[in-house]
C-alpha cells in the first residue's frame, strides 16, 4: 500500500505507523465541569464507519510528519492525504 | 540408463545432456526437461504415494496444478519437501526422492490404510477421535501427527537465501501463453512499459504442447519469434519462472520468481517481487480437469493436455497403448498427436453422443471410438493394465488420457471476495467482469475463449483498451491467422455406475463417495463440504479437483452449479515458502542490530552482551577468575558504590526540544511542572498516557534559554518521540516548539561513585568548576573536555551515588571511553553493565520497565504528588478516575526474603501467610529481583494491594512454576541510602 504524502509524494506504507481515528485531534479544552466524561468520550468512543474514514498516520521512517489520511474502509482506497498540523491551523483561523 | 521413452522432436536441447538421481538411481535427461518429463523419458511413472491411503501415484499433469508427483529435492543434508516435479526445471546433479512411502515407493507399509478405506471416509478424524478426552494428547495426536503431513522437513537450516524486489510498470501481463504474448506484442510495439510474467521457464503456455499453426508457422516457432521480438524491446521486461500469487490494494501484485530450483544455489534461490502497475491483463489460461471414475488415480492416468505436452514439447512416449476418456474435444487432439508420433491409441471413449463429437471425429479415422460410453473401472495396481467400459468391453492399455473440460484460471480475479459466474457453454467458471480488481482485464482462455485465433483477437482487444486508457491510438497490427476450433464439450463430473472408489482430489485422497456422504450428513454449503472432506485443501489447492467437487455436490443436491457456488479464493495462488516471504530478513538480518557507541571498547573488555530492544548493551564485564556472572555483577556494584564505575547510557532516548514555547509544551506532555525549572538544572519527569497510566519517565534538562534536552527509557524512545510529535503537530501546532531525536547523535556515559568528581576533573577543561557548591545534584551545563571538545554534563544519578552523565557528539565516543578508561586507572575505574545498573536501581527503588508496565499510575509508583493539578497535561484528568485512585490498588513496595539467602524470583505472586493460593487471595506480584551486595540479601520490588499498609509486615512470595513458597518481609522500596545523601555529596 502506498500513501501519497503531501510533501514527498507516494511513499510505501511500511514507512508509516498508524494511530487510528483522526478524532484524537479534537482533544477537549479542559472544561470546568464534567471533565472526566468529556475526556472519556474523547478517548474511548469511536465510530466504526463503512466507507470514508479519517485516520492518523505518522511518517516515522520519513519526515516525521503526522498525516490525516482519508481512506475508504470498504475498498481501502485512499482519497486524500493532508498534513495534520496544516488542517488544524486552518481550522483555528476559521 | 538410456532414455528409453525419448522420441523425436520436442523443445529439448539434445546437445546438453543432464544427469540426475531419483530414489538413489542415476538417470539422464536434457536441457529443457522438467524433472517429470525426464522421469517419464526414463520410463518412470510411479513417483509417490498418496496422503491418506498411501496409494501409488504417477505424474498426472505437466504444470503447477500437479496433485501427485511431489518429491523431496535433496542436497547433502538439506532438502525441500513437496516440490512439484512437473515444474522443476531439470539441472545437472539434481537429486530427488519420493515421499510419503516406507520402506520403498513400490512396497509401502502404510498402504495398509487403503484396506481400511471404508473406515477412513469423510470426517474420519471428527468421528473417530472423539473420546475418551484424555486420549487426545497422549494417543491420538501423536498418532495423527506421525501419519499425517506430506514429505518431511529437513533437519537443518535452509542454506539458501531469498530476496525481495520492487518493480513498476504501465502494464502487467500475467501469463505468457498465446494471449499474454499477443498482448505483450501490442503493448510493446506501442512503447508501453510492460512486464510479462510466466510461471514456466519457457514462454508459450499451451502453444508449447499443441500441434497447430499460427501465421503459417508451427505454433512453438511463432512463440520463439515473438519472444525474440519482445526480448529486444528495452521497455518490455520478460519474467519467466515467475508466478503472480497475490492481488493487493492499489494495483499491487506479488509474484515469486524461482531463480534456481537448486538447493544451496549461487545467489538468491527465490525472489518475491512487489509489482506496482497501472493496468493488468490477466492471461493466465485454463487448467484441464479430469473425470472421476473407478480407480482413476492409478499411475498411467494423465490429463489429456499433459500427455500432449509430454509428447509434443518434451518428446516423451508416456505410454505404449493409450485409451482416451473425454467429455470434450481435448481428448481427441491427444489421440491425434499420439497417433502422429506412432503411439498406439487403443480407444477413444467419449461420453457424448456420436453426433456431438462427429466434427472432431473426422480427423481421427483410424481409432476405435466408443461414443456415449464411460470407463467404469481401471485395472492394475502400480500401473494401469486395462480398463472396463460401461458397455462391458475390457480393453488392455497402459495409460489413460482423460479430459473433463477446462477451468479458466480465474484465481487472481477473485482474491477480493468476488464470486465467479458459471458458464454452461464452456462448462467452467469465469470471472464476473463487473467485479474485477481495479485496472484488471482478462484475456483469452482465462475468460473461457479457447480457439487460438479468438484468443489472439481478444488479447489484442484488451491491449488496445489499455492503450486507449493511456491515451495511445490502437495498434495497427494484424491478428495472426490461427486455429479456429471452438470448444465443444459437455459438462460431466463422474461415472456414477462405478463401484470402485473414484478420486476427485488426488492429493488429499477425496473420492466421490466422500463428497456424497458429506452432503448426506447435512453439509450443504460448499465451504463446509470442503472442510469436512478436505477437498481442495492440499498444496495444489484443488486446481484440478475443486470444480469437479462442486459439480458432484450440485448433482447430489439436485441444484445448479450457480446455486452451489464456489469456495472463496485466497492468496497465494501457488504455494510460497515462508523463507521466500521473509526474504533477506532472517537470522542475524531479521532486524538491524544497534550497537552502542562504546561497543568496540566493550568487546575488547570482553563484555557479555544482552539484547535490549534492537540494542546490544554490555550486560557485565567478567574477569578471568570469576566463575559466575553474579560474582562479576557484585564486584561491579561494590566498585561503583565504593569507588567509581562507568557505563554507557547512550541507548536512553534523547530528544532536543527548542522554541519560545518549549517549557510550556513540556508542561503539557509531562504531568509534573517544567516551567518552574531553572536554567542549568534538571528535573525528573513523568509522562502519562491520556488514560492516566504512566507512559514513560526520564529527565528534563534546561540547558539554555528555550532549549531543553529530555531523556526517555531505552525501550520507549521511539514511542515517546512519536507521541511528542503527535502532541506538537496534532494537538498544539500553534506552539513555537521544535523536536528532534538526538539519541544517536550524542553518546552519553554515566560516571558514578564517590570518586566520580575527581575523575571528571581530570577530563573536563579547567575553566569549568564542578565542585558540589557550583555544580550540585541535578545541575547541567554545556562544557568542553579534553582541550575544547564540546560536551554536556548532567549531574544525574540512577545508581544513587554521586554521579554524572557526560555526553559528547557520537564521533568522539570511542576516543572518550578509551581516554576515561586510561585516566581512570589511577582511580580504579570499573566499567559496569546493565546487570549492575539494574541491581543499583533496585537498591534505590527506582521504577523501570518492569514497573512502568502499562498498568501503573504515578500514584501506584509512589509518585502521585508529581501529577500537577494546576495545569492541563496529557492524562491529568483521566488519572483522577475512581478506579485509578482506589486505595486498594497495587502499590510499589520493597520485599526481602526473611531468610536472606533464599532466592525470590520476579513474577512470584504475593499471598498472606496461611491463605490458599487462589486468585481471590492474590495480593500482588514481584516485578524486579536482584541480589544486593549492599544488603547481603536478595531484594525485590513488588506491586502489592494497599502496599504501603503492609510495610513492616510478613507475606509470602509464591511461584508455583518453580515450586517456591517463600516468607518475605515487606519494606520500603528504598533499600539503600533512603534519604539520598550520597548523591548530593
Amino acid at each position: 500500500m502506498k500513501i501519497n504524502h503531501p510533501l514527498l509524494g507516494p511513499r510505501n506504507a511500511s514507512e508509516f505507523t498508524i494511530l487510528g481515528d483522526a478524532k484524537l485531534l479534537q482533544r477537549p479544552n479542559t472544561p470546568e465541569r464534567d471533565q472526566a466524561r468529556v475526556f472519556y468520550e474523547y478517548l474511548y468512543l469511536r465510530d466504526n464507519p463503512i466507507g470514508q474514514h479519517q485516520e492518523l498516520w505518522f511518517h516515522e521512517q520519513g519526515d516525521r510528519s503526522w498525516l490525516i489520511v482519508s481512506r475508504d474502509t470498504l475498498t481501502h482506497e485512499i482519497n486524500n492525504v493532508e498534513l495534520a498540523s496544516k488542517v488544524i491551523k486552518k481550522g483555528q483561523t476559521q | 540408463m538410456t532414455q528409453k521413452n525419448r522420441i523425436d522432436g520436442g523443445l529439448i536441447d539434445r546437445n546438453i545432456p543432464l544427469n540426475f538421481t531419483f530414489d538413489g538411481k542415476k538417470y539422464s535427461g536434457f536441457h529443457g526437461d522438467t524433472l517429470a518429463s525426464a522421469l517419464l523419458a526414463n520410463g518412470i511413472n510411479l513417483v509417490g504415494r498418496s496422503f491418506k491411503y498411501h496409494r501409488p501415484r504417477g505424474i498426472f499433469t505437466s504444470d503447477s496444478s500437479e496433485p501427485n508427483a511431489l518429491v523431496e529435492l535433496i542436497n547433502e543434508d538439506t532438502k525441500e519437501p513437496n516440490s512439484r516435479s512437473t515444474t522443476i526445471q531439470l539441472f545437472d546433479g539434481l537429486t530427488a526422492q519420493s515421499q510419503n512411502c516406507w520402506p520403498s515407493l513400490k512396497y509401502d507399509i502404510q498402504s495398509i490404510n487403503d484396506c481400511f478405506a471404508p473406515l477412513l471416509t469423510a470426517g474420519f478424524y471428527y468421528k473417530t477421535f472423539m473420546w475418551p478426552k484424555s486420549f487426545w494428547e497422549r494417543v491420538y495426536e501423536p498418532l495423527i501427527r506421525r501419519a499425517a503431513g506430506l514429505g518431511e522437513l529437513a533437519p537443518s537450516t535452509d542454506p539458501d537465501h531469498y530476496d525481495r524486489g520492487y518493480r513498476h510498470c504501465d502494464l502487467l501481463i500475467i501469463g505468457g501463453g498465446a494471449a499474454g504474448l499477443m498482448a505483450g506484442l501490442v503493448a510493446g510495439r506501442e512503447g508501453l512499459n510492460t512486464i510479462l510474467v510466466e510461471e514456466d521457464f519457457l514462454f508459450g503456455g499451451r502453444l508449447l504442447g499443441e500441434n497447430e499453426e499460427i501465421d503459417g508457422l508451427q505454433c512453438h516457432d511463432w512463440v520463439a519469434n515473438t519472444v525474440k521480438e519482445l526480448e529486444a524491446m528495452p521497455h518490455v521486461r520478460l519474467m519467466p519462472k515467475t508466478a503472480v500469487f497475490g492481488v493487493f490494494d492499489q494495483k499491487t501484485y506479488f509474484a515469486i520468481e524461482r531463480l534456481s530450483d537448486q538447493i544451496n544455489s549461487v545467489g538468491p534461490r527465490q525472489m518475491i517481487w512487489e509489482i506496482n502497475t497501472k493496468h493488468i491483463i490477466l492471461a493466465s489460461g485454463a487448467t484441464e480437469r479430469h473425470i472421476a471414475f473407478g480407480n482413476n488415480d492409478r499411475p498411467g492416468v494423465m490429463l489429456a493436455s499433459a500427455m500432449r505436452d509430454y509428447t509434443n514439447r518434451f518428446a516423451v512416449r508416456t505410454a505404449s497403448r493409450v485409451a482416451v476418456f473425454t467429455s470434450n474435444d481435448s481428448g481427441w487432439l491427444t489421440a491425434r498427436d499420439l497417433n502422429q508420433k506412432g503411439i498406439e491409441v487403443a480407444a477413444i471413449i467419449d461420453i457424448r453422443k456420436k453426433e456431438e463429437h462427429q466434427e472432431i471425429a473426422k480427423k481421427n479415422t483410424q481409432i476405435p471410438i466408443y461414443s456415449e460410453d464411460q470407463i467404469i473401472k481401471v485395472h492394475g495396481h502400480n500401473r494401469v493394465k486395462a480398463i472396463s467400459l460401461l458397455n462391458g468391453a475390457k480393453i488392455s492399455v497402459d495409460s489413460i488420457a482423460v479430459s473433463g473440460g477446462w477451468n479458466p484460471s480465474i484465481h487472481l480475479t477473485c482474491q477480493h471476495r468476488q464470486r465467479p459466474i458459471w458458464n454452461e457453454v464452456i462448462s467452467g467458471f469465469i470471472a464476473n467482469e463487473a467485479e474485477l480488481p481495479s485496472g484488471m482485464k482478462v484475456a483469452g482462455a482465462a475468460k473461457g475463449i479457447y480457439a487460438t485465433n479468438l484468443v489472439l483477437q481478444d488479447a489484442m482487444n484488451q491491449a488496445n483498451a489499455v492503450l486507449s486508457e493511456l491515451g495511445h491510438a490502437p495498434t495497427k497490427m494484424m491478428i495472426p491467422s490461427a486455429n479456429d476450433d471452438t470448444y465443444r464439450g459437455k459438462t460431466f463430473w463422474s461415472v456414477r455406475e462405478t463401484k470402485q472408489r473414484a478420486w476427485v482430489d488426488f492429493q488429499n485422497d477425496v473420492t466421490t463417495k466422500d463428497i456424497r456422504l458429506a452432503v448426506q450428513e447435512g453439509f450443504y454449503s460448499v465451504e463446509h463440504v470442503k472442510r469436512y472432506t478436505t477437498l481442495g485443501m492440499a498444496t495444489d489447492q484443488g486446481k484440478t479437483s475443486s470444480v469437479i467437487g462442486i459439480g458432484i455436490i450440485a448433482e447430489t443436491m439436485n441444484k445448479s452449479i450457480e446455486e452451489t457456488g464456489t469456495t472463496i479464493f485466497r492468496a497465494p495462488y501457488i504455494p510460497v515458502a515462508i523463507g521466500a516471504l521473509s526474504g533477506p530478513h532472517s537470522g542475524k538480518n531479521f532486524r538491524p542490530t544497534r550497537e552502542t557507541p562504546s561497543h568496540p571498547f566493550a568487546v575488547e573488555q570482553k563484555a557479555q552482551f544482552v539484547e535490549s530492544g534492537a540494542w546490544l548493551r554490555s550486560q557485565y564485564f567478567p574477569h578471568a577468575n570469576e566463575l559466575h556472572w553474579q560474582e562479576s555483577v557484585n564486584r561491579e556494584v561494590l566498585a561503583t558504590r565504593n569507588n567509581v564505575g562507568i557505563t554507557d547510557v547512550s541507548t536512553l532516548g534523547k530528544i532536543d526540544v527548542q522554541g519560545t514555547d518549549a517549557a510550556a509544551f513540556l508542561d503539557k506532555v509531562y504531568c509534573n511542572t517544567i516551567t518552574t525549572l531553572n536554567m542549568n538544572r534538571c528535573r525528573y519527569g513523568i509522562m502519562l498516557r491520556e488514560d492516566g497510566i504512566v507512559m514513560d519517565d526520564g529527565t528534563v534538562a534546561h540547558l539554555a534559554k528555550n532549549h531543553f534536552i529530555v531523556t526517555t527509557t531505552t525501550a520507549n524512545a521511539v514511542q515517546v518521540y512519536r507521541h511528542m510529535e503527535f502532541c506538537r503537530q496534532c494537538l498544539w501546532p500553534e506552539m513555537d516548539v521544535a523536536l528532534i531525536s538526538i539519541t544517536e547523535q550524542w553518546a552519553q556515559y554515566a560516571i558514578a561513585g564517590p570518586k566520580s568528581r575527581h575523575l571528571l576533573e581530570k577530563i573536563i577543561d579547567n575553566d569549568h568548576d564542578i565542585s558540589n557548591s557550583n555544580f550540585p545534584y541535578m545541575a547541567c551545563d554545556e562544557i568542553s573536555i579534553c582541550n575544547g571538545i564540546r560536551a554536556r554534563l548532567f549531574r544525574l544519578s540512577f545508581s544513587g551515588e554521586m554521579a554524572y552523565e557526560l555526553a559528547v557528539p557520537a564521533r568522539y565516543s570511542d576516543a572518550l571511553i578509551r581516554h576515561i578508561h586510561e585516566i581512570g586507572k589511577t582511580f580504579d575505574l570499573t566499567p559496569y553493565g546493565t546487570e549492575a545498573l539494574g541491581v543499583m536501581r533496585i537498591e534505590k527503588g527506582h521504577a523501570a520497565g518492569n514497573e512502568l508496565n502499562g498498568q501503573t499510575t504515578a500514584g501506584d509508583l509512589g509518585l502521585g504528588k508529581m501529577v500537577s493539578k494546576k495545569k492541563d497535561s496529557i492524562g491529568s484528568i483521566l488519572s483522577e478516575r475512581e478506579g485509578l485512585v482506589d486505595p486498594m490498588r497495587h502499590i510499589l513496595v520493597g520485599v526481602m526474603p526473611c531468610d536472606p539467602q533464599q532466592k525470590i524470583s520476579s513474577g512470584s505472586h504475593i499471598f498472606a501467610s496461611k491463605s490458599a493460593c487462589t486468585p481471590s487471595n492474590d495480593l500482588g506480584y514481584i516485578t524486579s529481583v536482584a541480589y544486593s551486595p549492599m544488603s547481603n540479601s536478595y531484594i525485590g520490588l513488588a506491586m502489592i494491594k494497599n502496599g504501603t499498609n503492609h510495610i513492616g509486615g510478613k507475606l509470602r512470595a509464591v511461584n508455583l512454576l518453580q515450586n517456591q513458597d517463600i516468607d518475605i518481609e515487606v519494606t520500603s522500596p528504598h533499600f539503600y541510602d533512603p534519604k539520598g545523601e550520597r548523591l548530593r555529596e
